[in-house]
């Protein structure tokens, strides 16, 4: 159990034997009731029938499964062939967070490196700037960020009166917006943990690879990365995870014109057909995805410390 | 001391009023958001010695959902739209009254008492009444737009421009209109029209979105949307270059109206609220927030000037609107497909 690893990894933490179970009740408690008993209740609604309109009819069915993997024609009537439609949506979710999370590493790895450069009270001055804009809530955030960038916006004003443009460049219900969008939203995330890596990386090894005539290229892949590497992994995670389930940068900068997972769920539950089974089946198979991500990066983790 | 006193008049004040919310009651109204103006809530309050309390929704489908999902029973009135009356009526969401109930039941204008979703108003009165069309800035296109060609096959000054609903119900609603095909038709070549139209219109469209209608049509980011008449009569406000159309194949007529709930735990106080809101006067500070009309006849002598000359309001003689009619479980499977398909 948790409480025996504590015991045996430390022999001053004896004091704590009886009630390591104890403790560790709270957290139990929380990880049941807050999320195991959601997903196992989706995990059934799942193979529910669906109820027209909304609700669940309590008998076993596949349906929900097969209409994610099988389309049957627009009468349901025709031979089953593989379904593209729900494939396509997911594929490009990821690949829309896999872009973002990308934009946010270029950016955010030389970021972090920089604030971890400061010293003292400048370095936290630093940090501070980064949180700013986080004390405001991702709607407005998000809202603003499209006037900012809509065709008579400030940003296209401010470039044709510099003579940059000619017209006004169209960015407003374009990938780019809701790219920018996710950079903006989830940024940070990507910053802190590269920084708290940073910040620990003892700059001694990087003087020595520099004796030893490795090149600045060379100290980068060879020495830094390694060692900065669980930050850059947790902020990618961070990164692409929240992005692969958003749906305000899309529904606001891209113009909602094509599903996005969050959007496609949230139609199942709010929308005209109220498709409860087929809501649940989708969110069970996009926890599936991210589960077996998260599971194969601790695999990589474990393997690298043992 | 001061400080005590104050601790304890509040006190004093907040058993008071706790206890004369047990004796009067409470009314817990479930609504749209931004449909009922404050005041009026307080005025109901206040005559009614009632505690009102209310939770808001921004779709039918989302307060369906939220009452199937284990409201009912927490609430006394809802606000649905017309179709939706007859879908909560069909579940068995719905209470009924007699009209001797209400004393103001001879206020509801007659055209509206004998309805196709509610025959004889046994559960609902009418609250807000308008219709669903589209609205063309017309700096960027100056030619007709007595059409929904604008909407479905557009100019090429309005292509890329165009704002379309992000609902379902509408936007397949007008596009039937367009192809001259009746709702909820089970009709195979039909349906195939639908979603081949559809797929083509939506080269043309922009962006989808309902509370972003009147933003994008006012700041410009689009030329063209569909939208709801009140809430383009407010965008027009904001800019005057917005006409909104009457289109020649129709448009989209709806009415919201009050529902009495099943398992109300205040239905004395839903009767009194539903009254209240039957007085010519309490249905015009509706109509004068929200900017629709009203069911209520006399209602009219209360409305303020931009709701009773506004255009939006006041369709010409001899154009048509329609109701969205609830399609059966077939014919919303193959729609849902439809929807689906054009947001893929």
């Amino acid at each position: 159990m948790a409480g025996a690893i504590t015991n045996n990894s430390k022999s001053n933490s004896g004091i704590y034997a009886g009630s390591a179970h104890v403790l560790m009740l709270p957290s139990w408690l929380i990880i049941g009731f807050f999320l195991l008993i959601p997903v196992l209740l989706m995990l059934v609604y799942s193979f529910l029938t669906k109820e027209f309109r909304g609700g669940v009819i309590w008998e076993f069915s596949l349906d929900a499964y097969d209409q994610f993997f099988f389309y049957r024609g627009l009468f349901g009537d025709e031979p089953p062939v593989f379904e593209w439609t729900y494939v396509g949506i997911f594929w490009r979710s990821i690949w829309q967070a896999g872009a973002a999370t990308i934009f946010c590493l270029i950016i955010g790895f030389p970021t972090a490196w920089f604030i971890a450069m400061r010293r003292g009270a400048n370095k936290s001055v630093w940090l501070f700037l980064i949180t700013i804009p986080y004390w405001v809530n991702l709607l407005i955030r998000t809202i603003s960020m499209k006037f900012l960038i809509r065709d008579n916006g400030p940003l296209n004003e401010w470039l044709l009166w510099m003579g940059a443009i000619n017209e006004p460049i169209h960015m407003i219900n374009t990938n780019f917006a809701v790219q920018l969008g996710l950079f903006y939203s989830y940024l940070p995330f990507m910053v802190l943990p590269i920084y708290a890596s940073v910040e620990r990386y003892n700059f001694a090894l990087s003087e020595a690879a520099a004796d030893l005539y490795a090149s600045h290229w060379e100290t980068l892949r060879l020495i830094i990365l390694p060692a900065v590497k669980p930050g850059i992994i947790a902020g990618c995670i961070l990164v692409f995870v929240p992005s692969l389930g958003a749906f305000l940068a899309p529904d606001l900068l891209g113009g909602a014109k094509t599903f996005m997972i969050g959007s496609l769920i949230e139609e199942q539950f709010k929308g005209n057909a109220g498709n409860w089974p087929f809501g649940a089946a989708a969110s069970m198979i996009l926890l599936s995805m991210v589960l077996a991500m998260l599971t194969y990066y601790a695999r990589q983790q474990s393997k690298e410390v043992s | 001391m001061k400080k005590f006193l104050l601790a304890s008049t509040t006190a004093i004040a907040l058993t008071l009023s706790a206890t004369g919310a047990m004796a009067a009651g409470n009314l817990s109204i479930y609504h749209w958001f931004e449909y009922i103006p404050q005041d009026l809530l307080d005025k109901f309050a206040k005559e009614y010695d009632v505690k009102v309390t209310m939770d808001t929704f921004d779709s039918n489908e989302a307060m369906l959902a939220a009452l199937k999902a284990g409201k009912l029973g927490s609430y006394d009135v809802s606000v649905p739209g017309d179709y939706m009356v007859e879908i909560m009526a069909k579940e068995g969401m719905l209470d009924t009254f007699e009209r001797s109930e209400l004393s103001n039941f001879g206020n509801i204008d007659p055209q509206w008492i004998d309805v196709g979703f509610d025959r004889g108003r046994k559960s609902s009165i009418p609250y807000q009444i308008g219709t669903t069309g589209f609205m063309v800035n017309r700096k960027a296109y100056t030619g007709d737009i007595g059409s929904l060609a604008v909407l479905f096959d557009p100019p090429a000054e309005l292509k890329g421009k165009i704002n379309v609903l992000d609902s379902q119900g509408e936007v397949l609603a007008l596009a039937s209109m367009y192809l001259n095909i009746p709702q909820c038709s089970t009709d195979r070549d039909q349906l195939k029209k639908l979603n081949d139209q559809l797929q083509k219109s939506k080269a043309a469209w922009a962006s989808f979105g309902s509370d972003i209608a009147k933003d994008v049509l006012v700041s410009g980011d689009a030329s063209a949307g569909m939208i709801y008449n009140g809430f383009g009569a407010k965008a027009r406000a904001e800019n005057a270059d917005l006409e909104y159309a009457y289109p020649k194949e129709g448009y989209v007529f709806w009415m919201d109206n009050v529902v009495l709930l099943k398992d109300a735990p205040n239905r004395d106080n839903a009767i009194k609220f539903m009254n209240f809101l039957l007085e010519p006067e309490n249905a015009a500070a509706v109509s004068n927030y929200a900017q629709y009309i009203s069911g209520v006849k006399g209602a009219g002598k209360y409305f303020i000037d931009a709701v009773k000359n506004a255009p939006e309001l006041n369709p010409p003689a001899g154009q048509k609107g329609a109701f969205i009619q609830a399609c059966g479980q077939d014919v919303q499977k193959v729609y849902d497909t439809i929807w689906t398909n054009l947001k893929k």
